[in-house]
């Protein structure tokens, strides 16, 4: 509760800031207010969980996902300083759009009311529609926006059509009392048709098979920044709220639904993955990369009582090497049209450190030891692996393999070169971008030497 | 004074290498590499005395993931290998042969850091660790110094990457796999495993897959040849005199031990694959006009008779498989740099551009000679004892199977006599060739010495080898 409102009330003065005429001080206020949420989010609960305070509460595991999402929110509102230099006007608008996507990834994380889940997912959805289509004079990026739209908005029909068989079925919004109601035998029928019904709208918003189609298309057309929240702080979310509805509707789904998401993972990982090795366009390939990963963290929908923990390491892993890629990758397209695979030739050359980063980013994504990617895979195969799906870790394993093809495409682009080639290339002058990608890249090869810190958090 | 410092000599010095700058990187390097030999040394007598070094620190608790360390007299050996070669490697090199070279030499000590570790780890996960990290290096080694235009050398270092990638990571299932049972990555407790049959089976070939790509074994073995054509020579000493023997290690400190109970018929088709490979490298050997690729595949034969022989998992495959691996080391290396040599004055890698060089640089090919002499087993050379005791383990398991094994010795014979005859005997070459110079004849005599000392006097390393518990 005391996140939420460090952060509501964060984005409003940040609003408020532009009519003071008072741009200079948005980042650093908007960095120290996320510094606070933090503090917020680590002190103790002040309200006391009763009757009229019990629509979100953090659980210890939530909690942790929560100063997850407010860093990583951190890391985009930090690149925005120079992000946004050309459309300085809007920068509070802009920033605090960013809150306001971190307010329903809270939201969504730390629901107990579905009323409070749904608001989450809206605030967070309606957002990024917005900021998906916030580059006005680019056909592409207005296509994104009402893509997304639109067809975010029919799944968000979804998940409240679901909710709504829900409480027709349990009487209750409240998700401890759905879970204590599905484990009575003999519930209703719409009770498992109402949940299925909410796993489909949040498989879209992870980019799952078979409701992926949008993420390619839009993560092209959205502005970069916005492709960068995109792919890490909401897909995040949604595959941690997933998780969580998923925990507590376990004991009502028929033994059909574990093989439908065995299916799913596996069509995903492949669909993602192969599609991938033909992109010529790095959002595009991000993008199905991160379809690729999203099958990733659905296996620890397999085995929901262990996996909480190993969700939010490979959350971490994933996203601090997507925030650190993206930066490079906005680092080194500069006033470029498209962000082509081509554009980063010499990369290696012009600018080692950045080439460096961009391929570690991709080596963790690919699972090389001794970065977090890797464990974060590990940590997953071995519970799959003693809960019986040998299988499904023989499917990843060929995934990964076939995903290092595609990772490298790109590490060997970046150090593929003519003579004099690289002194063409165009790349940003701003300090911000270097900064947070070796932030970032630290932060995963350091949870990749010390597992254990993530591991015993809760 | 613990062994596992040799790690953090290498990576340290990774370090040092690297922030040293373009222009000292190569001594520094050199330096490194001797205070390593020098700290193997250290450790001959204390290993005698204690028998097995063993060191654990904590690393992941809520795993019971630990890194352990062990020292016996296999992983002592290997580590020798390792620590006494990295000189010499690095002695090849010329001062000004490489562009950016302190990348270059730090690499080359990474990967150093890393095959050591795989000797040493005991814990399953960082021996996994380890494995993996030497890729990395290689891989950069190839794609940035290699031969050849770069998107010829990128396709081939690629190929090489993914197809060792994919093999160690079913080894990687396999591992998991077991913890799943025991709860624990550590040797002794994996050891352990109650596994059925058909368990140990499946894990039994797992593991083959990872160390069949790596070793290689016949049919896995394609990446090989291009690999160390398109690698500079330093890459491909590193490569096949050291990193080849991290599959065969293994077979003999992971595979064999975790899986006991896997069935007979298995090791059969196996033990036949690794002799099939080792006619059929012989035999493409004997059609290749590259050096380096006669090289890469008769290196290929050896490692298959080796790997065939280690697969008996008897008393004399393994004592054989840990003498060859030794002398191959040395053999190969020396090989590879003579091929350098002839490189470095005749821009080719082709035997038929070569020929008449003997009468031009007697000294060059007198080494050359008995280099190809020990290549080919002849008695009084390190490969000889090795070989030997190879066949006898075949012989032991099924005589045909010694048969097919030693055409390895006929063959070989044949191909290695056959190129040093193109390539150093007929008519004088118009092209002159330099003989050797002083450095190149230190290390050439380093590596003779050793291949011929060890030929007639082995008890050093019987005396090590007799140390390892698990023979």
């Amino acid at each position: 509760m005391n996140t939420l409102i460090v952060l509501s009330g964060l984005a409003v003065i940040i609003l408020l800031l532009e009519i003071f005429n008072f741009r200079k001080g948005i980042i650093p206020l908007t960095v120290l207010g996320l510094g606070g949420a933090i503090a917020a989010t680590l002190c103790p609960e002040t309200f006391v969980k009763t009757e009229l305070y019990n629509m979100v509460h953090l659980s210890p595991i939530s909690k942790w996902f929560s100063i997850l999402f407010i860093i990583l929110t951190m890391g985009i509102v930090i690149m925005g300083h120079d992000f946004y230099k050309d459309r300085i006007t809007k920068l509070s608008d802009f920033i605090s759009l960013k809150i306001f996507v971190l307010i329903g990834a809270v939201c969504m994380i730390a629901f107990e009311h579905f009323v409070m889940f749904f608001i989450g997912l809206e605030i967070l959805s309606i957002t990024l529609y917005v900021l998906a289509a916030s580059n006005t004079e680019k056909i592409k990026s207005n296509e994104a926006g009402m893509k997304y739209f639109l067809m975010g908005s029919f799944a968000s029909g979804f998940v409240l059509f679901g909710i709504a068989l829900v409480y027709g079925a349990t009487k209750s919004f409240y998700i401890e009392s759905i879970a204590e109601f599905s484990l009575i035998p003999n519930v209703p029928l719409w009770l498992p048709i109402g949940f299925a019904m909410i796993v489909i709208g949040m498989l879209f918003k992870i980019a799952a098979f078979p409701f992926h189609f949008w993420a390619p298309d839009v993560y092209q057309g959205a502005p970069l920044l916005t492709t960068t929240t995109m792919s890490t702080l909401a897909k995040v979310a949604a595959i941690a709220s997933l998780f969580k509805i998923s925990a507590a509707m376990q004991g009502i789904m028929p033994d059909m639904y574990t093989q439908l998401i065995y299916i799913l993972i596996i069509c995903t990982m492949f669909v993602g993955n192969i599609v991938a090795l033909k992109q010529t366009n790095i959002k595009r390939l991000l993008a199905y990369s991160g379809i690729s990963h999203a099958g990733f963290m659905m296996y620890t929908l397999l085995s929901i009582e262990t996996s909480a923990n190993e969700l939010l390491y490979y959350t971490i892993a994933y996203a601090t090497a997507g925030i650190a890629a993206f930066a490079v990758v906005i680092y080194a397209t500069v006033n470029k049209e498209e962000e082509l695979i081509l554009h980063f030739r010499g990369l290696g050359k012009r600018s080692p450190l950045m080439a460096l980063i961009l391929s570690l980013a991709l080596l963790s994504m690919a699972g090389i030891p001794i970065l977090s990617g890797f464990f974060a895979k590990f940590f997953l195969f071995k519970t799959a692996l003693s809960n019986g799906y040998v299988g499904l870790v023989i499917f990843g394993v060929i995934n990964s393999i076939i995903s290092i093809y595609y990772y490298f495409k790109v590490i060997l682009n970046m150090y593929t070169f003519k003579d004099n080639e690289h002194q063409n290339i165009e790349v940003s002058s701003s300090v911000v971008y270097p900064v947070i990608a070796i932030l970032f890249i630290a932060i995963n090869i350091v949870i990749g030497m010390y597992p254990s810190l993530i591991l015993n958090l809760a | 004074m613990n062994i596992s410092l040799l790690l953090l000599i290498y990576l340290v010095g990774a370090i040092a290498t690297f922030a040293s700058g373009k222009n000292n990187a190569r001594t520094v390097a050199i330096v490194i590499s001797f205070i390593g030999a020098i700290f193997w040394l250290v450790f001959y007598g204390q290993i005698q005395s204690a028998t097995v070094l063993t060191e654990s620190y904590t690393w992941i608790d809520s795993l019971n993931i630990k890194l352990s360390f062990l020292v016996d007299g296999l992983s002592y050996n290997m580590l020798g290998l390792c620590a006494l070669l990295l000189p010499i490697i690095l002695l090849t090199t010329n001062q000004q042969q490489f562009k950016n070279a302190h990348i270059l030499y730090s690499l080359v000590l990474f990967m150093t850091f890393a095959m050591c570790g795989t000797f040493m780890a005991i814990d399953g996960f960082l021996y996994y660790i380890f494995w993996e990290l030497a890729l990395i290096p290689i891989f950069f080694i190839g794609l940035l110094w290699g031969n050849d235009e770069f998107r010829i050398r990128k396709k081939t270092m690629i190929t090489f990457f993914i197809y060792t990638f994919a093999g160690s990571l079913f080894m990687l299932i396999a591992f998991v796999y077991l913890y799943a049972k025991v709860g624990s990555f550590n040797w002794n407790v994996l050891k352990s495993a109650a596994l059925s049959v058909r368990e140990a089976n499946w894990i039994y070939l797992a593991f083959f897959l990872a160390y069949a790509i790596k070793i290689p074994v016949f049919p896995f073995h394609t990446w090989q040849a291009n690999t160390y054509e398109k690698s500079p020579a330093i890459g491909t000493m590193l490569l096949s005199g050291i990193m080849l023997k991290m599959g065969l290690y293994s077979i003999l400190r992971w595979q064999l031990p975790l899986t006991q109970g896997v069935e007979k018929s298995i090791v059969n088709t196996i033990v036949v694959l690794c002799i099939i490979g080792v006619i059929y490298a012989s035999l493409i050997a004997l059609r290749q006009n590259h050096i380096k690729r006669l090289l890469a595949y008769s290196s290929m034969a050896h490692v298959g008779l080796i790997a065939a022989g280690a697969y008996t998992n008897s008393f004399d495959g393994t004592q054989g498989a840990i003498i060859q691996m030794l002398a191959h080391g040395f053999v190969v290396v020396g090989l590879f740099y003579i091929a350098e040599i002839i490189h470095s004055r005749y821009q080719t890698y082709l035997i038929s551009e070569m020929g008449g060089i003997r009468q031009q640089a007697t000294k060059f090919s007198s080494f050359f000679l008995i280099l190809v002499f020990a290549s080919v087993g002849l008695p009084g050379t390190f490969s000889f004892i090795g070989e030997f005791t190879l066949l006898y383990s075949l012989y032991d398991m099924n005589i045909w199977y010694a048969i097919f094994g030693g055409t390895t010795i006929i063959l070989g014979a044949y191909y290695m006599l056959k190129m040093f005859q193109h390539s150093m005997l007929g008519n004088v070459n118009e092209n002159t060739f330099t003989d050797i110079n002083t450095k190149e004849f230190v290390l050439l005599t380093v590596l003779v010495v050793v291949i011929i000392g060890l030929g007639f006097y082995p008890n050093p390393v019987y005396k090590i080898i007799s140390l390892t518990p698990i023979l």
